[in-house]
C-alpha cells in the first residue's frame, strides 16, 4: 500500500465497510449520485487505514452535506457555507485527525466561496469532496456558480446568464496543491481518487460530478454517459500518456502553447508524442490547461490533474508551537502574569 | 540638582493628561509617567486617546493623540472626568482638550509650537496666548523645543533628533511639578536603547534638563505629592483590558487541560487580544486569523468540537457576523467563548469609541430561540477574570458564553494584582470516557442539564451533531414537535441553572433604602464614583453593579425591590434597563443614558441621582 500520513494513528485490525455503516436511513432521493459516493467512502476508509476514531466529517448545508449523518465517524452537520472554515479548526486543533469536507456546489462555490478559496490557499491539510450537481438540490432546484450558460432552472426561466466557475481552475487560481475530477458512475475511480486525496499532504479538492435526478437529472450525461465517455473522457493516470478513445487510439500534445487532440498512427504521430501526465509537477501549468478541457473539441479530464508537494498549513503551526516552546522563557501562564515590568506593594 | 523651596501640596488623586501631535510621542510620555506613579505605589488608571487616523496631517485636531493618567492615594475606578494637569505640545491639541481641563488646571505648553500656521491649522482663529481662552488656567508656557535643543548643544546631536526628544523635556518638568525621582526613568531608557546607548544619554540629559528648568521658572507656585496608596500586598503589574481578556483565556486553558483555540479577525477594538495571543505560542495557543469574522468563529466550533477551549473575539460588526454560528454552537451545545469589545454602532458607527449597546444582540441577535451565558466585566483588571469565568462556565456548562467588555476597558489600563494559579478557581469540563457504553450526544446531567464532551480521536464515542434539531438523548435528528419544545425548554434550563454556580449580586451600600443605582459592564468606575459620593454626603442610595447577565444572579429580584427607586445607567438608549423590566415588571425602574461615545461624567450621574431622589 502506498504511504499515508503519520501523523494519523493507524489501526491493527482490518476495517471493513461495516464498520463506517450508521444506523441512519439515508434519505437522499433514490437514484441520487450521493448513494454512489457514499459506497465510495465505505470503500476507501478501510482501505485508508486509519483507526475510525480518527476519521471527522463535515459538512455545510444542502442535500450532499446530509452525508456526515451517513457515515459511522465524528462528524458535525455545519451551516450553510461554511464546512471549510469548521474543518479548519477541527483540523488545527487536532491534526492527528483525518478531516473530511463534504460540500456542494453551492455550499463551497457561492456562500461559502471566501472560505473555499482561502482554505485552499492556506493549504490545511483537508480532504474536500466537492459534490457537484450543478444546482441548488436542497432548495428545489435553483441554479448555482457550476450550472452551465444558458440553463433554464427554477431561477433562470430565461436560462442563466451567469459564465459558471471550472472548479480545478479556481483550485489552482487559489494555489491549490491537490485537484481531481470524478463522475459518480465510476466507483472504482471514485475510491482511487479519495485514497490519492486522503495520501495528500494538504487542502486537496475532488470535484465529484454527481448526478441531481430530480433537478439537473442528465447534466453531466453529455461528458460521463456510457454512449458518449469513450470520446468525452479521458482518464489521467501519473506517468501514463495521456489517452482516449475507444480503444486509447486518441491523445492530447502540446502544439505551441496549447493543447491538442491528435490521433495515433495518423501523419506520423506515435504513442512516444502523446504527452505524458505528471501529476506532481509543482509548476501548475499543463494541469490547469488540462482542467480546462471539455468537449466537443477536447475530452473532459478525470482522475488527479494535480497533486504537489507544499508545506501545510497546520503543520506549520505545530512548528513554531514546537519551536516557541523550546525557545521561550514563558513556560506556563504564572510565567506569563510575572513576566515584563512587575513590582511588590 | 538645585531644588528651589517650595511647598508641597498634598493631594488625593489628580489626573495627569499628555496632548500632542501624533508625532510627538505621548503614548510613550504617558506610560512612563504613569509607570512612575505606579513604582511609588500610587493607585492608577490610565486611557490612551489615539486619532482614528493612522497618518492624519500634522498639527491638526485630527491628529492629536493623547494619554491620560489618573493616579491617586486611595483607591482608583477612572481614568478620570476632568483633568488637573494638562500638558499640550502644539496648539491643535490644546484646542482640542481644553474642554476637558478643570477650572484652575495647570496648563503646559510648548511656546516654540505655535506659529501662524500651526495656529490656523488647529482652527484658531488668533493665538490663544492672546484671545483670553486661557483666562483662569494656570499658564506655564515654556519653549520647549528650544530648551531641548540648547541641552543637547554640548553632544553635537542633529537639530532634528534633538526635537524629538521634548517629550522627554515636559515628562521632566511634570517629574518636577509631581516630585518624583527620575532614577526608573534613567533605568527605562537603558534597558529600552541597550542597542543605541547615544539614545540613554540624550534622553537622560533632556529629562533631566526639564526637571530643572522646572525648579527654576516662576509660574510654579508648589509642587504636587500624591502619597502612596493603601494597597492590597502582593505582586502588581498594568494590565490594559484586552491583555486581561488574552491572559484570563490562557488562565483558563492552563487550569482546565483544553488548549486553547482562537479564530478571530482583526476589528477594532478588540484586535488587540488577537495580537496578545499570537505571541504565546509557547504556551501552546493556537491562533488563526481568519478571511472574515465568520470564519473566525466557525474554526473556533471545529476547534471546540475537537476538545479546545475555543474562542473567538471581536467587535459589534463582527458580532453581526458571527450571529448564524453562535446558533450552530447554541444547537451542538459545545463550550465557546465570544468576546465582543464593544464600540459605539450601528453598522462602523464610532469604532474607536466606546458604547454598551450590543446587549440585545448579545441577548437577542439570533435567529430562533437561542441562549448563551453573558457575562460582562467591569474594569481593565478584571477583564481577566470575567474571560477566565467566560471560558469556566462555558466549558462546565456546555453552552456558548458571550464576554462583553468595551474599548475603554479594552485600551484602558489599571493595576493588577498577579493571581496566582494555583488560586484559580478550578474548571472541570464533562469529557466524556472512552468506550462508556451509554455515551449519547445528548445525554445530559440530570442537576446541570450539561451533555458530555465527546472528543474526536476518542475511542467508542463516534457520533454526529450539527445544525438540525435532535432527538434529546440519542442525538438523531429529529423534527418532532414535542422533542423541539423539550430540546428549545433543556437549552433555556440548562443557560438559566448556571445561576447556581454564580455568586449572588452584592450591593454596594445599605441593602435597603431610597434609590438602588444599577450599571453593569465598563461604566463601573464613573457610576461607583458617583454613588459613594453622594453616601458620603447622607443620601440613602447603593449601588448594584452587574458582571452576570445571563443568567442573572438568583437574588436579582430581591436586591431590587429592596429599593424605592431603581435607577439603570448605560451608555445605550436602555437595553439592561428593558431587559430588567422585561424580566421583573415594575413601575419604580428608572434608566440614564448617554450615547455619545463618551463615558459618564460624575456630576452628570450624581445630577440625575438628586433629580430622582428629590421628584416625588
Ligand atoms: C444562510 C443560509 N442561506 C440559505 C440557505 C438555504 N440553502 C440550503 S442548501 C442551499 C443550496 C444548496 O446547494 P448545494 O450546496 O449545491 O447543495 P446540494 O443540495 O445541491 O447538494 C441553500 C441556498 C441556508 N440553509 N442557509
Ligand atoms: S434533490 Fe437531487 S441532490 Fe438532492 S437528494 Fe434528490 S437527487 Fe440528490
Ligand atoms: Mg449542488
Amino acid at each position: 500500500m502506498d504511504f499515508i500520513n503519520m501523523t494519523v494513528e493507524r489501526t491493527n485490525v482490518q476495517l471493513t465497510k461495516a464498520d463506517f455503516e450508521s444506523d441512519q436511513m439515508v434519505k437522499w432521493c433514490p437514484g441520487c449520485g450521493g448513494h454512489a459516493i457514499l459506497a465510495a467512502i465505505e470503500r476507501v476508509f478501510p482501505k485508508i487505514g486509519y483507526r475510525k476514531e480518527n476519521f471527522c466529517m463535515i459538512s455545510g448545508i444542502g442535500c450532499s452535506s446530509r452525508f456526515p449523518y451517513y457515515v459511522n465517524t465524528y462528524g458535525i452537520h455545519g451551516i450553510h457555507g461554511r464546512a471549510a472554515a469548521i474543518s479548519t479548526g477541527v483540523k488545527i486543533a487536532n491534526p492527528r485527525l483525518s478531516v473530511w469536507t463534504i460540500t456542494g456546489d453551492g455550499d463551497s462555490l457561492a456562500i461559502g466561496g471566501n472560505h473555499f478559496i482561502h482554505v485552499i490557499r492556506r493549504n490545511v491539510d483537508l480532504n474536500i469532496l466537492l459534490f457537484n450537481n450543478q444546482i441548488y438540490g436542497l432548495t428545489k432546484g435553483q441554479y448555482s456558480p457550476t450550472t452551465p450558460m444558458g440553463k433554464i432552472t427554477k431561477t433562470s426561466p430565461m436560462g442563466t446568464i451567469e459564465h459558471p466557475f471550472n472548479i480545478g481552475e479556481l483550485v489552482m487560481g487559489a494555489q491549490g496543491t491537490f485537484f481531481a475530477r470524478v463522475p459518480d458512475n465510476n466507483i472504482a475511480l471514485m475510491t482511487d481518487c479519495m485514497f490519492e486525496a486522503a495520501k495528500h499532504d494538504g487542502t486537496s479538492v475532488t470535484e465529484i460530478m454527481e448526478n441531481c435526478v430530480i433537478f439537473a437529472d442528465k447534466a453531466h450525461a453529455p461528458v460521463t454517459g456510457k454512449d458518449v465517455k469513450d470520446e468525452t473522457m479521458l482518464i489521467l493516470k501519473d506517468g501514463s500518456p495521456m489517452v482516449f478513445g475507444k480503444n486509447n487510439e486518441k491523445g492530447l500534445i502540446l502544439k505551441d502553447t496549447m493543447l491538442d487532440v491528435v490521433e495515433i498512427g495518423k501523419n506520423g504521430i506515435t504513442i512516444e508524442d502523446i504527452l505524458v501526465h505528471d501529476q506532481y509537477s509543482q509548476d501548475p501549468g499543463i494541469q490547469l490547461m488540462l482542467a480546462k478541457l471539455a468537449p466537443p473539441h477536447f475530452p473532459m479530464v478525470f482522475g488527479v490533474i494535480r497533486s504537489a508537494m507544499y508545506p501545510t498549513y497546520d503543520d506549520l503551526v505545530e512548528e513554531q508551537i514546537k519551536f516557541a516552546r523550546e525557545t521561550s522563557k514563558i513556560k506556563n501562564v504564572d510565567d506569563l502574569l510575572n513576566s515584563g515590568d512587575t513590582w511588590e506593594i | 540638582m538645585t531644588k528651589k523651596k517650595r511647598p508641597v501640596i498634598e493631594r488625593e488623586e489628580v489626573v495627569v493628561k499628555f496632548v500632542g501631535d501624533s508625532g510627538d510621542g505621548m503614548q510613550l510620555t504617558g506610560s512612563m509617567f504613569s509607570d512612575v506613579a505606579a513604582i511609588v505605589g500610587n493607585d492608577l488608571a490610565t486611557f490612551p486617546d489615539f486619532p482614528a487616523e493612522i497618518r492624519a496631517p500634522q498639527n491638526t485636531v485630527a491628529g492629536v493623540s493623547g494619554f491620560q493618567v489618573h493616579m491617586g492615594s486611595s483607591k482608583i475606578f477612572t481614568t478620570g472626568d476632568l483633568v488637573d494637569v494638562l500638558v499640550a505640545m502644539n496648539p491643535a491639541s490644546l484646542r482640542s482638550n481644553l474642554k476637558w481641563a478643570k477650572k484652575g488646571a495647570t496648563i503646559l505648553t510648548d511656546t516654540d509650537a505655535y506659529d501662524d500656521k500651526t495656529i490656523e491649522k488647529a482652527g484658531y482663529k488668533a493665538n490663544p496666548f492672546t484671545d483670553n481662552s486661557l483666562d483662569g488656567f494656570n499658564m506655564i508656557m515654556a519653549p520647549i523645543t528650544t530648551l531641548t535643543k540648547a541641552s543637547l548643544q554640548e553632544l553635537g546631536v542633529e537639530n532634528k533628533i534633538a526635537e524629538r526628544s521634548k517629550n522627554m523635556f515636559a515628562l521632566g518638568m511634570l517629574y518636577y511639578i509631581f516630585n518624583r525621582d527620575l532614577n526608573s526613568s534613567f533605568k527605562y531608557f537603558e534597558h529600552k536603547f541597550k542597542k543605541k546607548p547615544e539614545l540613554i544619554e540624550i534622553n537622560k540629559i533632556v529629562l533631566q534638563a526639564g526637571y530643572n528648568y522646572a525648579d527654576t521658572i516662576e509660574a510654579l507656585e508648589s509642587v504636587i505629592q500624591v502619597s502612596a496608596a493603601p494597597m492590597e500586598k502582593g505582586r502588581y503589574r498594568n494590565i490594559t483590558g484586552n491583555l486581561g481578556t488574552a491572559w484570563g483565556l490562557l488562565a483558563a486553558a492552563e487550569k482546565s487541560g483544553r488548549p486553547l483555540f482562537l479564530g478571530s479577525y482583526p476589528i477594532t477594538p478588540a484586535t488587540e487580544i488577537l495580537m496578545e495571543l499570537a505571541k504565546h505560542k509557547s504556551l501552546g495557543v493556537k491562533v488563526f486569523q481568519a478571511e472574515d469574522e465568520i470564519a473566525g468563529i466557525c474554526s473556533a466550533i471545529g476547534a471546540s468540537f475537537a476538545g479546545s477551549l475555543a474562542c473567538t473575539t471581536t467587535s459589534g460588526p463582527g458580532l453581526s457576523l458571527k450571529s448564524e454560528a453562535i446558533g450552530l454552537a447554541v444547537i451542538t451545545e459545545l463550550p465557546l467563548v465570544i468576546v465582543n469589545v464593544q464600540r459605539g454602532g450601528p453598522s462602523t458607527g464610532l469604532p474607536t469609541k466606546s458604547e454598551q449597546s450590543d446587549l440585545y444582540q448579545a441577548l437577542f441577535g439570533r435567529n430562533g430561540e437561542c441562549p448563551v451565558i453573558i457575562v460582562a466585566a467591569s474594569t481593565s483588571e478584571n477583564c481577566f477574570y470575567y474571560s477566565y469565568m467566560a471560558a469556566k462556565l462555558s466549558m462546565e456548562h456546555m453552552t456558548p458564553a458571550i464576554l462583553l467588555t468595551d474599548g475603554y476597558l479594552g485600551f484602558g489600563s489599571t493595576l493588577f494584582r498577579i493571581p496566582k494559579m494555583a488560586d484559580m478557581p478550578s474548571i472541570n469540563p464533562p469529557i466524556a470516557e472512552a468506550n462508556d457504553s451509554d455515551y449519547k450526544p445528548y445525554k445530559r446531567d440530570h442537576e446541570t442539564l450539561v451533555r458530555q464532551w465527546a472528543i474526536p480521536g476518542t475511542e467508542g464515542l463516534r457520533h454526529r451533531i450539527g445544525g438540525l434539531e435532535k432527538e434529546n438523548v440519542t442525538g438523531v435528528v429529529s423534527s418532532d414537535p414535542i422533542n423541539h419544545q423539550v430540546m428549545t425548554d433543556m437549552r433555556a434550563q440548562k443557560v438559566e441553572k448556571v445561576a447556581d454556580f454564580i455568586p449572588e449580586q452584592e450591593i454596594d451600600g445599605p441593602d435597603k433604602g431610597d434609590m438602588l443605582v444599577v450599571s453593569w459592564g465598563g461604566t463601573y468606575g464613573s457610576v461607583h464614583s458617583a454613588v459613594s459620593k453622594m453616601q458620603k454626603e447622607g443620601k440613602s442610595i447603593s449601588h448594584a453593579h452587574f458582571h452576570y447577565i445571563l443568567p442573572l444572579p438568583k437574588n436579582t429580584i430581591k436586591v431590587l425591590k429592596s429599593f424605592k427607586k431603581i435607577v439603570v445607567c448605560e451608555l445605550n438608549s436602555g437595553q439592561f434597563v428593558n431587559y430588567l423590566r422585561m424580566k421583573f415588571p415594575m413601575p419604580n425602574i428608572f434608566q440614564f443614558n448617554k450615547v455619545q461615545g463618551l463615558p459618564f461624567m460624575i456630576n452628570e450621574l450624581t445630577d440625575k441621582f438628586n433629580q430622582l431622589l428629590e421628584e416625588k
